[in-house]
């Protein structure tokens, strides 16, 4: 009885160890292939230099021009998302009765369950040829559409946490409030949000971390051209878009081309990862506020 | 006009503001179905769910890439199901106060902010060139599988949670063991919720393409996949493929294929809610 007893807890101990195989896993994988890249390319080189055309006769590595793409997308997903989510969360929160948010909140998040290659379906052949009426000068691939759209896709993130951030607010500070004469307004923007704001900025990291990995929206809408712009309107290449880009060709293995996905892939690893942390160090800093 | 009236007039603005943002956001939604539906629904046919793919599109059809996802999910079924639930219940119920508990616990969080691209990666080279299992469909459910863990992992372990600590401790009071406890206590009482869980993270899986883009699932199968070993394509690799095409027959087969892939994904999130009411609801009554 106790030798079964002992199994078991082992086994299910087992079951929580491959979590950490992953990660060690992914580890492993981008650190050994990056370190080959770069024993052939020099890092300042990858860092520094304004052109990537690894896949052209003349190659080049530097990355800026695919993280700037990602830093583009993402800029104008959040400039959707983050308005229109926390205006939501504080409407849902302070305003709405009861029965309109029970309603309104599972049909925002259908917006998260929808799969990505729908709304990059969505994004090319719908919201670029609108956006073609106001701008004629835009690229049939571009930045804007593709980040309009994926700020719709992360709009439930910021609309969901930022709500439960604010729901964890005690009722008192709200009736402290309106015991002073606040209207809704006011309570909200003076008091709730201050109150709830480590949840908030939690949501809103995790809504950047979620644009800068998306794949399927930029690789279908926003191109395939690595560009050193700010223009939303041009094509641009994110990280994510130019790891499928080399996946889907003919690129042979073991070859310096090959080797450019995992560069390309520990670059997007820092960035998610570093905001993951900021935002599991904002939570842990903050949390027990109000507990 | 005085200083409270103007609050008032700014509390009402924002009022009418905030009710535009909130349709701003549903009504995305509704346009992005009508869109698709608009498109695609003349061209959903039995012939269409049947056919195999082709170079004209009004012969093509999405038989392979349903088949491929059927042997995907089951694949990646059978080997998420037992490793999260098991993770999950150890991590509720044995590994509470240790250290090695605490380090998996951050190390999941950090696992479920991995991009999906970069689960691809690890895919491609662990499991499709180190193990030598090719781009197979062996390949993509393990990826898949290790991309759904942590999803799994944290809805199984807020199920158990939510278990009242009474029924534990009438159990052990009883003399059972740890494990009998587990098993005829806990389990069958928080089943509603990890099924919850399940169901979600395969609606996820299921709409997934980057990872299995990059592990190298191809793009053009003319044949059903036989075994684990073969390989294979999905609806979402299916849809991508007609999206980027230049013609407009195949946007319009994209379309086709994303209204089936969407009642998958929204008959799987609507069972997945009906259930998460109905076992809260037993729960708590």
């Amino acid at each position: 009885m106790r030798t079964r007893e002992k199994i078991i807890e082992w086994l299910l101990l087992l079951c929580s160890a491959i979590t950490v195989l992953t990660t060690f896993g992914i580890l492993f994988v981008l650190l050994t292939e990056s370190i080959k890249f770069f024993s052939e390319v020099s890092i300042i080189d990858f860092l520094t230099d304004t052109e990537w055309t690894p896949l052209f006769a003349e190659k080049r590595f530097g990355i800026m021009p695919l993280i700037s793409g990602t830093l583009l997308t993402t800029f104008i997903a959040i400039l959707v998302a983050l308005p229109l989510g926390l205006t939501i969360a504080v409407y849902l929160n302070e305003y709405a009765d009861k029965r309109f948010t029970e309603i309104v909140k599972p049909i925002l998040e259908i917006l998260a369950s929808v799969p990505t290659v729908v709304y990059g379906f969505f994004a090319l052949l719908f919201v670029t040829p609108m956006l073609q009426n106001i701008f004629p000068s835009m690229s049939g691939f571009n930045a804007l559409s593709a980040g309009l759209v994926m700020g719709v896709m992360i709009l439930p993130y910021v609309s969901s946490l930022s709500e439960d951030a604010l729901r964890a607010v005690p009722q008192s500070l709200r009736e402290a409030a309106y015991g002073m004469g606040s209207t809704k307004f006011q309570t909200a923007f003076r008091v709730m949000i201050p109150a709830a704001s480590s949840g908030i900025i939690v949501s809103i990291i995790l809504a950047i971390s979620r644009a800068i990995g998306e794949t399927m929206i930029v690789a279908i809408a926003a191109g395939q051209e690595p560009k050193l712009t700010m223009n939303p309107l041009q094509s641009v290449e994110t990280i994510t878009t130019y790891i499928v880009q080399v996946s889907m060709g003919d690129v042979p293995q073991d070859s310096l081309e090959y080797r450019t996905i995992f560069a390309a892939g520990i670059t997007l690893f820092i960035f998610t990862f570093t905001l993951n942390n900021i935002s599991v160090w904002v939570r842990k800093k903050y949390q027990q506020k109000y507990e | 006009m005085n200083s409270s009236r103007i609050n008032r007039i700014i509390d009402q603005l924002f009022k009418v503001f905030a009710i535009v943002c909130t349709f701003i956001g549903i009504s995305v939604l509704g346009v992005l179905l009508f869109d698709v539906f608009s498109r695609g629904l003349e061209r959903l046919s039995w012939d269409f769910l049947t056919n195999l793919p082709s170079r004209f599109p009004e012969k093509s059809g999405i038989y392979t890439a349903l088949y491929g996802m059927v042997w995907l999910l089951v694949l990646t079924i059978l080997i998420s199901f037992p490793i999260g639930i098991g993770a999950g219940i150890y991590l509720e119920e044995y590994g509470k106060k240790n250290r090695l508990a605490r380090f998996i616990e951050v190390n999941i969080a950090n696992l479920a902010g991995v991009p999906s691209v970069i689960y691809g990666i690890l895919g491609l080279q662990v499991f499709n060139r180190m193990m030598q299992l090719g781009n197979s469909l062996l390949t993509g459910a393990l990826t898949l599988a290790l991309l759904i863990l942590p999803v799994i992992i944290v809805s199984t372990r807020e199920a158990i949670k939510a278990v009242p600590k009474s029924l534990r401790e009438g159990s052990l009071a009883l003399g059972a063991t740890k494990w009998q406890t587990i098993r005829r206590v806990v389990l069958p009482s928080s089943m509603g919720g990890i099924i919850t869980g399940l169901i979600l993270s395969i609606s996820r899986a299921i709409g997934e393409t980057a990872p299995l883009i990059v592990i190298g699932a191809l793009v053009y199968v003319p044949f059903v996949p036989k075994g684990p070993m073969d390989e294979f394509t999905v609806l979402p690799i299916q849809i991508f493929n007609w999206t980027t095409r230049p013609q407009q027959g195949f946007v319009i087969n994209a379309a086709a294929a994303i209204i089936v892939l969407l009642i998958f994904t929204f008959f799987l999130n609507g069972i997945a809610v009906y259930l998460r009411n109905r076992w809260y609801r037993k729960l708590k009554g």
